[in-house]
């Protein structure tokens, strides 16, 4: 086990490892989120109060969750790498914030258009669109702190900290946004208790939710080989991947 | 300990010799609150519903404004280096550089604040709540906006960064302090308000000291 989480720490076998495990997560992801829209927006009933617009929840909660969990990914990723030196998880952290921003956008977009048959407005100063908001300006906070440092090792180390400093402020900005105001409705979806939704709305809702977290796992595995090749690209090992190729791929497979 | 008191008595000393840096917030302070009436209505029934978050988020800004100069000078200069070469504590060292921005900054900004919410015609009987409320809540602004400024002292243009970076942060702290004040116009429980006010305080005299100290060996180390 732990042999195995040491070796993820070197670029070069983490991306021959991510190159095994891409395809099956990308294929969970394709296979979860068309079985889970086609059942969530064509075969599940409707509201009985929301009618057809309630079908946004298949969007707009899995993009919800994402935005908070990416977050708290990126802090470990940054303590991990300011505790051990990993570089890896500073990698998948650099390219773990652009995607966070973006569900955290999809979730306020889809909320806004949600907003408009239940609540008749495209904005209201709720609790729960309101702590999105400051997630979305924390998210920016940090690819801007990121990239305003010319020296790449200080950004990603300025970057850790603020991110920590942000996951630390997180459930203090949530719950004094709560106690601020609050118009929205409880969550109707948790882990822990039997969920208040007919079995047929909330089975697409849970296979929405695991497409959007293969997905976004597919994607960082993806963007994190990239972003190795990019950083690595002056290492023998990525110089030899490049030039030859079908070589490569051979003597991956000998081994 | 010695180091503290040392550190403390340097900054207070260099910043009452140029006063004219301390002034400014205020004057800040004091304009921001002026356009205000003008750009909105000088009716006094309505800015009376609206100062306490007038005042408060004027003092914020003007708080923030006065904190990209935290560590500028010292970084500037080369003392900053020193403080971190020193055989002692770089977070208790900067704590009391904090302290002494809270001191010359929030402070001042809580004590003129009353005269200032005279002429929004705020509520008799929530002026000492406000100089109160801005006086523990500009502390934990003091703290979290030095995490943002040793973050940012390293970079040419950090301003904007800095706000950007320190705003998000300071939502709890502005929505308790307000509250706090809106309460005593009500004249429910002010109690509950400024206990949060404090506890953000007592997290943040925790935590932030080890950020900021981990965010100036980044600015420093390069």
């Amino acid at each position: 086990m732990w042999a195995f989480i040491h070796k993820l720490g070197s670029p070069r076998w983490f991306y021959g490892m991510s190159a095994k495990m891409q395809p099956w997560f990308w294929a969970a992801a394709v296979l979860l989120l068309v079985v889970g829209s086609l059942w969530g927006l064509a075969f599940a009933p409707a509201d009985y109060q929301q009618g057809n617009s309630f079908r946004i929840i298949y969007v707009h909660v899995p993009a919800a969750f994402l935005a908070q969990s990416i977050f708290i990914a990126m802090a470990v990723s940054g303590l991990v790498f300011m505790v051990w030196k990993i570089k890896v998880a500073d990698m998948a952290a650099t390219v773990m914030a652009p995607f966070g921003a973006v569900m955290t956008f999809v979730a306020l977009f889809s909320g806004a258009v949600w907003g408009v048959p239940t609540w008749g407005t495209w904005w209201m100063w709720d609790a729960r669109l309101t702590s999105m908001l400051i997630l979305l300006f924390l998210y920016i906070g940090v690819i801007a702190l990121r990239s305003a440092f010319t020296r790449r090792d200080s950004g990603s180390r300025a970057a850790s900290v603020l991110t920590m400093v942000g996951v630390i402020n997180i459930p203090i900005i949530k719950y004094s946004v709560d106690w601020w105001y609050t118009l929205h409705q409880t969550a109707s979806f948790t882990l822990t208790s039997r969920p208040t939704m007919p079995t047929q709305m909330w089975l697409p809702l849970v296979i929405m939710l695991l497409g959007f977290y293969c997905f976004f796992i597919a994607i960082t595995l993806m963007r994190t080989r990239s972003e190795i090749l990019r950083r690595e690209a002056s290492k023998r090992w990525v110089q030899e991947l490049l030039t030859d190729p079908m070589l490569s791929t051979a003597t991956k497979k000998a081994r | 300990m010695i180091a503290v008191k040392a550190t403390l008595l340097r900054d207070l000393t260099l910043l009452l010799r140029r006063r004219g840096e301390i002034l400014n917030p205020l004057v800040f302070f004091a304009l921001v609150i002026t356009l205000f009436p003008m750009a909105i209505s000088p009716d006094p029934a309505l800015l009376a519903i609206i100062a306490p978050g007038l005042l408060w988020v004027a003092a914020l800004l003007a708080a923030l404004l006065s904190l990209d100069s935290l560590f500028r000078s010292d970084y500037d200069d080369g003392s900053l280096e020193q403080l971190l070469l020193a055989p002692h504590s770089l977070a208790a060292l900067s704590l009391a550089k904090v302290a002494v921005h809270w001191l010359l900054t929030g402070l001042p900004l809580a004590l003129i604040a009353p005269l200032l919410g005279v002429m929004l015609s705020l509520p008799t009987g929530s002026y000492a709540v406000l100089a109160l409320s801005l006086a523990l809540g500009s502390a934990s602004l003091s703290l979290i906006g030095a995490i943002g400024a040793a973050l940012t002292v390293g970079l040419a243009r950090g301003g904007v960064l800095l706000s950007l970076l320190v705003l998000p942060l300071t939502i709890p702290v502005l929505i308790f302090g307000v509250g706090a004040v809106q309460a005593a116009i009500v004249g429910s429980g002010v109690a509950a308000h400024l206990a949060i006010l404090g506890a953000l305080l007592a997290a943040s005299l925790m935590l932030a000291p080890w950020a900021i100290a981990a965010s100036l060996r980044i600015s420093i180390n390069g």
